[in-house]
C-alpha cells in the first residue's frame, strides 16, 4: 500500500493509467500508421512481440525528466516510485504487470496458475518456471539461486528492505535445478503472484559477495541487473545514464540510450519539455495548471489517463467527533466536489466514492456518487443533536464541531482546496482550521502514529486490491499494528472481508468479497473521497509505445519497448 | 604574530566544535526525520520504518549520536549518505567542480565589471553615469534572483531559443568546452548581476574615501600621471574592505548558491544542501555544513592576515 503525498517541493502527485485508447491512436495516425495497424497493436497488447514486418526502427536516446532523483539502484532497498523507474529500466522481476493489470512474463516462462500446475490446490506451495537465456549485465547466466537469494536478502534481519509484505509469508524456498523455485507459504496468500510481480531479481554472485548490502556500491554506483538497459554512469544532482543492454533476453530494448534528468522544479521541469531539453516528463508529469497550455504544444503528446491515486479526507477516529457518523455524513455532504475539480484542479480529475482506481478489476462501479448539499448537511447535524453556538460552529455536549486539516505545506493545490472545503464546511457549522506542515514532519510520526484530526491526502493502490493493511483494525501502528491504518478505522464487518479476500484464491469471489468492501466503507464514510487522480504526462511526438499504466509506481515499466519513429542518428 | 596566529586558531576550533554541537542538535531536535522519505513506500510498516530509524543510529539519545559522528569526522569519516548511502565525503567532492565552475565564474565577472563601475563612480561622483550605476546596482540588489533566473530562462530559452533552459551539459552528447560555456553564460551572468552590485558599491565607497586624502593629493603634486594615483596610491590603499569582502565570498564559492543553482538546474552544492535538508540527510547537511563553517572562520583569518600585509597601519606587532 502506498500513501503518497508530496515529498519535498511538492507531492508525488499524479501517477499512472490505462493509456488512452484515443491518444494512442492519434499518435499512431500521427506517426503515419495506419489504424488498422494501430487497433493491431491495441489489441495485441504490451506482452505481444512486435508484428514481424513492424519490427520498430532501433536507436537514439530518451531523456526523462524527473522532479525526484532517483539515487537507490538497488530494487530490494528502495521502492520509492523516483527509484522504481530507474530499476525497471536495469532489473527485471518475473513477471510484469501491464496496463490492463495482467501479468506478462519476464524472467520466468509462465504465469503459475493452479492449472498449469504452478500453484498447488491449497494455495500454499507455489512453482516457479525461470527461462534459461537471461543474462545478468556482466555475462554471468541468470539461474534459480538468485530467486532465492533475493527473497533470503529481503528476509534477512539486517537488512534494510524497502518492503517484506508477502515474502514474510514464505516458510521455505529452494531451487530444485537452475531454472525451477519451489517455495511454500505459511497460509493461502492471494495477492502473492503481485509480491512477485514488484519483486525485482538481483544477482547472487554480486551480492553473496560484499561486505555489507546495505552500503555496497551496487546500491549506488554500481548495479548489475538482467534489464534491458545498462547503467553507465550517475552524475549526483544532474543525471543517470543508461545504454541499450545488447544481450537482453527481449523483446527490446530500442533505444540506444535512456537518460534520468533531475529537474528538481516542475515550472523547470515543463520549460525544458517545452524546449525540447526533455523528452518525457517523468514522475509528477505536468501540473494540472499547465495542462491546457500543454495540449497547444506543438511536437508534443500529452498523455491524460487515469492514475492509481485518490485524493481523500481522512479523518483520525481516535478524536471522539469523528466516531459520530452523522459528523462524517455532514462533512461529505458540505464537500464542494466539482468546485474543487474545477476551480483548483482545472477540472482534469475525476470524481470517485472508492479507494481503488476505477480501472481495478475489483472496483464497485455501483457505489452512491456524493451529492454536494449545504443544507442537508445541517439537516444531519441538526437532527444529531450539533447546535450552533454564537459564533456560528455547532456543538454537542459541550464538544465543539472544530477541528484541524493538514497537507504537505507548501503543496499550493491542496492548500487551495483546503480553502474550498473550508468555506463550504463552514456554512455548515463545521470549524475546520488548516494546519499545515512539511512533507518531512506530516509523513513522520504526525501521520504514522495518529497525532492528526485529519489531513488531505493522495493515495495509490498497489494492483491488488486487498486493503487488510490500510483500513484493518488490527493494522493501526499506535496501537501496535504493523500496517498504515493511522485513521483507527475499526469495523468488525470489515475486518472480516479483509481476511477472507485475502486466503481466497478464486478471483471472482475476491471481486465479490472487496465489492462489498468498498460498499462498507462508502456507506459508513470509513474515508471521504474527493477524486482520483489523472495523470498527465507529455512525451515528445515520435516516441512509440509509452503507455501509461495505473497499476505500476513508474511509467519507465514498459521501456523496453519504447522506440522512436526516425531514430536520430 | 605567531601568538595571535595561534590564539585565533583555537579561538576557530572551539567555535567549530559550538557550531557543529547546535547544529547538529537543532537538526535532530526538528520535527520529522529521513524515514518519512520511506514511509512513502508501498507496503511500509511502522516496524520497518524502527527499522531504518535504528539503522541510522537515530534512536540513540542525541548527545551519543553527535559523540559518533564528531569522533568519525576527527577520524576521516564523514558518514554515510542516507539517501544513496555513499561516502558523504564522495558526494559532496562530487558537487564542488560544478559548483566552482559557476560562483568562480560569477565572481570574476562581477569583481571585474564591479570594481571597474566603482572606481569610475569614484572619480567622477555624482555623474550621469554614477547615478545610472547606482541605479542599476539597487536594482540588481532588489530583484529577487528567482524571478530573475526564471524571466532570462523565459526570454532567452524559451523565446528565443538562444541558450539552453537549464543544466551543465548537454545530455548524451559529447564532452565540448563551448558546450559547457553555453549552459554556464546564463546562470553565471544571474548569479554575477548581484556580485557586480556588491563589488561595484564597495569599490565606489571605498575609493570615495581614499581619493581626498592628502596622500594623493601629494601624489598628484609631485606630478605622478593620473593612472598612477589612481591605480598605485588611491585604489592600493582602498583594497582593504574589498579584501574583507574577497575573504566573506570565499565559502560563498564552496558552498554554492542555492537559488540560482535550483533555478537553473545546476548539480553543485547549494542544491545539494536543499535536497538533502527535504530528505532530512543529515550526514550531508552536516558535511556541507562543517565545510562552510571551516571556511567562513578560515577566510576570515586569512582575510585579517592579507589586510596586514597590504596595509602596514593594522600590522599585527
Amino acid at each position: 500500500m502506498r500513501h503518497h503525498d508530496d515529498l519535498v517541493h511538492e507531492a508525488n502527485a499524479v501517477r499512472a493509467k490505462l493509456v488512452s485508447r484515443r491518444s494512442f491512436l492519434a499518435r499512431a495516425a500521427a506517426a503515419g500508421f495506419s489504424l488498422t495497424f494501430a487497433e493491431g497493436l491495441l489489441q495485441h497488447g504490451a506482452s505481444a512481440a512486435p508484428l514481424a514486418q513492424d519490427e520498430p526502427p532501433t536507436g537514439g536516446q530518451v531523456i526523462v525528466g524527473l522532479s525526484q532523483e532517483p539515487t537507490i539502484f538497488n530494487p530490494l532497498k528502495s521502492t520509492l516510485e523516483v527509484d522504481r523507474g530507474a530499476q525497471m529500466a536495469m532489473f527485471d522481476s518475473l513477471w510484469r504487470i501491464n496496463e490492463a493489470s495482467e501479468l506478462i512474463p519476464n524472467l520466468a516462462t509462465e504465469i503459475p496458475t493452479v492449472e498449469n500446475g504452478g500453484i498447488s490446490e491449497d494455495g500454499l506451495t507455489y512453482t516457479f518456471k525461470l527461462r534459461d537465456d537471461a543474462k545478468w549485465h556482466d555475462g554471468e547466466a541468470f539461474t534459480a539461486d538468485d530467486v532465492v537469494f533475493s527473497h533470503n536478502l529481503i528476509m534477512d534481519p539486517d537488512f534494510v528492505a524497502g518492503t517484506k509484505i508477502g515474502h514474510d509469508k514464505v516458510t521455505e524456498i529452494s531451487a530444485p535445478d537452475d531454472y525451477t523455485v519451489t517455495m511454500t507459504l505459511s497460509e493461502p496468500y492471494a495477492p502473492f503472484l503481485f509480491t512477485w510481480g514488484d519483486t525485482f531479481i538481483v544477482p547472487e554472485h554480486v551480492l553473496a559477495e560484499v561486505e555489507d548490502p546495505n552500503t555496497a556500491e551496487f546500491n549506488s554506483t554500481a548495479p548489475v541487473g538482467t534489464g534491458p538497459f545498462r547503467f553507465v554512469e550517475r552524475v549526483a544532482g544532474d543525471h543517470i545514464t543508461l545504454e541499450a543492454n545488447p544481450e537482453y533476453h527481449g523483446p527490446g530494448p530500442y533505444l540506444d540510450t535512456v537518460i534520468f534528468k533531475y529537474v528538481p522544479d516542475l515550472t523547470g521541469l515543463f520549460t525544458q519539455f517545452k524546449t525540447g531539453e526533455v523528452d518525457v516528463t517523468g514522475i509528477q508529469g505536468i501540473t494540472a495548471d499547465n495542462y491546457a497550455e500543454a495540449q497547444t504544444l506543438e511536437g508534443k503528446v500529452i498523455n491524460d489517463g487515469p492514475a492509481s491515486f485518490v485524493e481523500f479526507i481522512y479523518m483520525n477516529f481516535g478524536n471522539e467527533i469523528f466516531q459520530d457518523k452523522a459528523v462524517r455524513e455532514a462533512m461529505y455532504a458540505a464537500m464542494d466536489k466539482a468546485n474543487i475539480i474545477d476551480a483548483v484542479y482545472y477540472g482534469v480529475q475525476t470524481p470517485t466514492e472508492s479507494y481503488l482506481p476505477q480501472q481495478s478489476w475489483a472496483y464497485n462501479p455501483d457505489l452512491v456518487p456524493q451529492t454536494f448539499d449545504v443544507e442537508a448537511a445541517k439537516k444531519i447535524l441538526d437532527d444529531a443533536g450539533w447546535v450552533p453556538g454564537a459564533d456560528g460552529i455547532r456543538e454537542k455536549d459541550g464538544v465543539k464541531l472544530s477541528f484541524t486539516n493538514s497537507t504537505t505545506a507548501g503543496n499550493k493545490v491542496r492548500e487551495q482546496a483546503q480553502q474550498y472545503l473550508q468555506q463550504t464546511w463552514k456554512e455548515a457549522g463545521i470549524d475546520m482550521q488548516i494546519n499545515n506542515m512539511p512533507a518531512a514532519v506530516i509523513w513522520g510520526d504526525y501521520f504514522n502514529l495518529s497525532e492528526y484530526d485529519t489531513v488531505m491526502v493522495g493515495w495509490g493502490h498497489p494492483p491488488d486490491p486487498d486493503g487488510t493493511s490500510r483500513f484493518h483494525s488490527d493494522y493501526s501502528p499506535i496501537k501496535g499494528g504493523a500496517g498504515q491504518n493511522t485513521m483507527q478505522y475499526s469495523n468488525p464487518d470489515l475486518d472480516a472481508l479483509w481476511d477472507a479476500g485475502v486466503v481466497e484464491v478464486d478471483p471472482a469471489s475476491r471481486v465479490e468479497i472487496y465489492q462489498e468492501a468498498q460498499q462498507i466503507m462508502r456507506d459508513d464514510l470509513a474515508y471521504l473521497p474527493i477524486f482520483q487522480y489523472t495523470a498527465i504526462e507529455g512525451t515528445k511526438a515520435g516516441l512509440q509505445n509509452y503507455k501509461q499504466n495505473p497499476f505500476v509506481v513508474s511509467n519507465m515499466w514498459n521501456v523496453f519497448e519504447w522506440y522512436w519513429d526516425e531514430p536520430a542518428s | 604574530m605567531s601568538s595571535f596566529l595561534l590564539r585565533r586558531v583555537g579561538q576557530s576550533a572551539v567555535l567549530l566544535v559550538l557550531v557543529t554541537a547546535i547544529a547538529f542538535g537543532l537538526m535532530r531536535l526538528a520535527p520529522g526525520g529521513p524515514e518519512s522519505v520511506y514511509a512513502l513506500s508501498p507496503g511500509m510498516r511502522a516496524e520497518d520504518l524502527a527499522r531504518i530509524r535504528a539503522s541510522f543510529g537515530l534512536d540513540q539519545p542525541i548527545p551519543v549520536q553527535y559523540v559518533k559522528w564528531a569522533r568519525g569526522m576527527a577520524t576521516g569519516d564523514w558518514g554515510r549518505s542516507y539517501r544513496d548511502s555513499r561516502p558523504v565525503r564522495d558526494v559532496i567532492l562530487d558537487r564542488i567542480p560544478a559548483t566552482l565552475e559557476l560562483t568562480t565564474t560569477a565572481l570574476a565577472f562581477a569583481v571585474i565589471v564591479g570594481v571597474s563601475i566603482g572606481v569610475m563612480g569614484a572619480l567622477r561622483p555624482h555623474s550621469i553615469p554614477d547615478y545610472l550605476a547606482t541605479i542599476g546596482a539597487m536594482l540588481a540588489l532588489s530583484v529577487p534572483t528567482f524571478w530573475f533566473g526564471l524571466m532570462v530562462i523565459f526570454i532567452f530559452a524559451v523565446r528565443l531559443d538562444w541558450i539552453p533552459s537549464g543544466g551543465r551539459e548537454t545530455m548524451g552528447a559529447d564532452f565540448s568546452w563551448a558546450d559547457r560555456l553555453h549552459h554556464l553564460v546564463a546562470p553565471a551572468l544571474v548569479l554575477g548581476l548581484v556580485l557586480v552590485a556588491t563589488w561595484s558599491r564597495y569599490t565606489r565607497a571605498s575609493m570615495l574615501e581614499t581619493i581626498n586624502q592628502d596622500y594623493v593629493r601629494t601624489a598628484r603634486a609631485k606630478g605622478i600621471a593620473e593612472k598612477g594615483v589612481i591605480w598605485v596610491h588611491a585604489f592600493r590603499n582602498a583594497l582593504g574592505p574589498l579584501i574583507t569582502l574577497a575573504g566573506l565570498q570565499v565559502p560563498f564559492l564552496f558552498s554554492g548558491a542555492l537559488v540560482t543553482e535550483s533555478v537553473f538546474t545546476w548539480p553543485g552544492m547549494g542544491r545539494l544542501f536543499v535536497d538533502s535538508l527535504g530528505y532530512r540527510d543529515y550526514p550531508v547537511l552536516m558535511g556541507v555544513l562543517v565545510i562552510t563553517a571551516v571556511l567562513v572562520i578560515g577566510s576570515n583569518l586569512v582575510a585579517d592576515l592579507v589586510i596586514a600585509v597590504v596595509d602596514p597601519r593594522v600590522r599585527v606587532r
